[in-house]
């Protein structure tokens, strides 16, 4: 199995949402709906306060408690990756996916009814592009790559720095890693 | 001091601010689910305890009322999903990790079953409407063999209604997403309400004395397991990580806790069992009121259960984009 992540440098990231328009040009996501988002963590007492921003999606699970959900196996890995898609025309829109996703990180598509998502560019990855979102990037931040290859960059990256996933303690096995 | 805020625009509707995506049509659909479990189970209960005489109604009558209920629960479902013409995807396939999966092919088990238990009480509980079915191609046959199988009938009915029953729970628990609802006593706390809703309606439906007694007494009983369910239900989110930590407080001292107890507990518990008790000692005649009240307690039981389960979550960003900002700069 092929294990797609995503490493986003939050010591790099300035929060200016190319990300996020990137997406929505890309992969035509309706007005008023978004399949990534900035966040921007602001921790401890002042004046001792540290922010970071964090471009979030779908963490595209390893153990992706709405593919285990999903009643008709509409939300499914792509191929033999960890790239959770959903297939619009087995899609009931129960809406089951939504819940079981710790992250909110799905949205229901109006007016068609199926539940949308990230779906890492995957129409980009067979092309040889990486995501949209890791392209447009202006600070260079966000890196796009295969998990178990070791000699990948996001491999190398991981092994170099410090970096978190977002609620580990979920047991979704998440892959988008963010470099602290 | 931990902050998190979203800077760039995020309003997807149904999941912001807080998950809202099952409204009115999930609780009634888990309600009337709950009640056809428990409508079979009284019944089977009847004919394998031989109750023909003193629970007539129970025995020749209630079986009826499972398929009328659970469609019209299935009919709220159907009217919940985002992509209708697609219901059928639901047999094309059997996923055993999905909850949901089993509900739709344990429904495929029960109708069968349900239709034979209730066939086999036609000609003595309805008998028009048996009149109407034996001119029907292959109608009296039905109703002699269902009759004639209907001990058999009954002895699966049991399980399988209880499992119809514990489903119930068991869907929402399933979601390790959402803290208020991961919790292993839904399922048997479901089941036990949809036992007692049924026996509220069996009240209502009951003419004699001996067998309002019956439900009247079987109904405190459950309401005395559905309010010790409820309690250890507390003490298992209130020991448990933080997030179900915090989903119970919106019950103890948060949003929830004027519905959940007032709204809730009290007219559809607690009033109910008072009310059953004094119709038991014969001080007055309640049992419309206690029935009614504890039917509209099986609802709300699924109505507060879903919205706290949506409400409690892994994820609390500030969330700075308003729409209604935009809607106002555009008027």
């Amino acid at each position: 199995m092929i294990n797609y992540a995503m490493v986003i440098d939050t010591t790099a990231c300035i929060g200016c949402g190319d990300c996020v328009v990137a997406c929505k040009n890309e992969n035509h996501v309706p007005a008023g709906l978004n399949r990534d988002w900035v966040v921007e963590e602001t921790r401890g007492e002042y004046p001792h306060l540290h922010t970071e921003f964090r471009s979030e999606r779908c963490n595209h699970c390893g153990h992706a408690t709405c593919v285990t959900n999903c009643p008709t196996g509409a939300s499914q890995y792509w191929k033999d990756t960890n790239i959770v898609l959903v297939a619009a025309e087995k899609c009931t829109g129960c809406k089951a996916c939504i819940a079981a996703c710790p992250y909110d990180a799905r949205l229901i598509m109006h007016p068609q009814g199926y539940i949308d998502k990230c779906t890492f560019c995957h129409h980009r990855l067979e092309q040889g592009l990486d995501p949209a979102c890791v392209s447009t990037c202006p600070t260079g931040c966000m890196y796009f790559g295969i998990l178990n290859d070791p000699d990948s960059q996001i491999s190398r990256l991981l092994r170099s720095r410090t970096h978190k996933t977002l609620l580990p303690e979920t047991g979704n096995i998440p892959n988008v890693y963010y470099l602290v | 001091m931990v902050e998190e805020l979203l800077v760039t625009a995020r309003y997807n509707a149904k999941v912001d601010p807080s998950l809202a995506i099952w409204s009115w049509e999930i609780p009634v659909y888990l309600f009337l689910g709950g009640l056809t479990a428990g409508i079979m189970c009284f019944a089977a209960y009847a004919v394998l305890a031989r109750k023909a005489a003193d629970m007539p109604f129970t025995h020749d009558r209630f079986a009826l009322w499972a398929p009328v209920v659970l469609s019209v629960g299935m009919t709220a479902l159907f009217l919940d999903l985002e992509h209708k013409l697609y219901v059928f995807r639901f047999y094309t396939s059997f996923e055993p990790a999905s909850p949901m999966s089993w509900g739709a092919w344990i429904l495929v088990l029960v109708y069968p079953l349900m239709v034979l238990q209730t066939l086999s009480t036609l000609r003595r509980g309805y008998p028009a409407l048996a009149g109407w079915i034996e001119q029907l191609p292959f109608g009296s046959a039905a109703l002699d063999q269902s009759e004639r199988f209907r001990t058999p009938v009954a002895t699966l009915v049991i399980p399988l209604a209880a499992g119809l029953g514990i489903y119930t729970g068991v869907l929402l628990s399933a979601f390790s997403a959402r803290p208020f609802w991961n919790t292993g006593l839904l399922g048997p706390l479901f089941l036990v309400s949809g036992l007692s809703t049924a026996g509220a309606l069996a009240l209502i439906g009951a003419r004699l004395d001996c067998e309002k007694h019956f439900f009247t007494r079987t109904d405190i009983t459950l309401i005395g397991i559905e309010l010790t369910l409820i309690v250890l239900l507390i003490i298992n989110l209130a020991t448990g990580a933080a997030q179900q930590q915090e989903a119970v407080h919106l019950i103890l001292g948060g949003d929830y806790t004027v519905p959940f107890w007032l709204w809730f507990v009290l007219p559809g518990l607690l009033v109910p069992v008072v009310l059953e008790t004094f119709e038991l000692r014969g001080i007055c005649r309640f049992s419309l009121a206690a029935s009614l009240l504890v039917l509209y307690g099986g609802f709300m039981l699924r109505y507060l259960t879903v919205e706290l389960g949506q409400v409690s979550t892994w994820t609390d960003y500030a969330i700075q984009f308003d729409p209604q900002l935009l809607l106002r700069l555009t008027h």
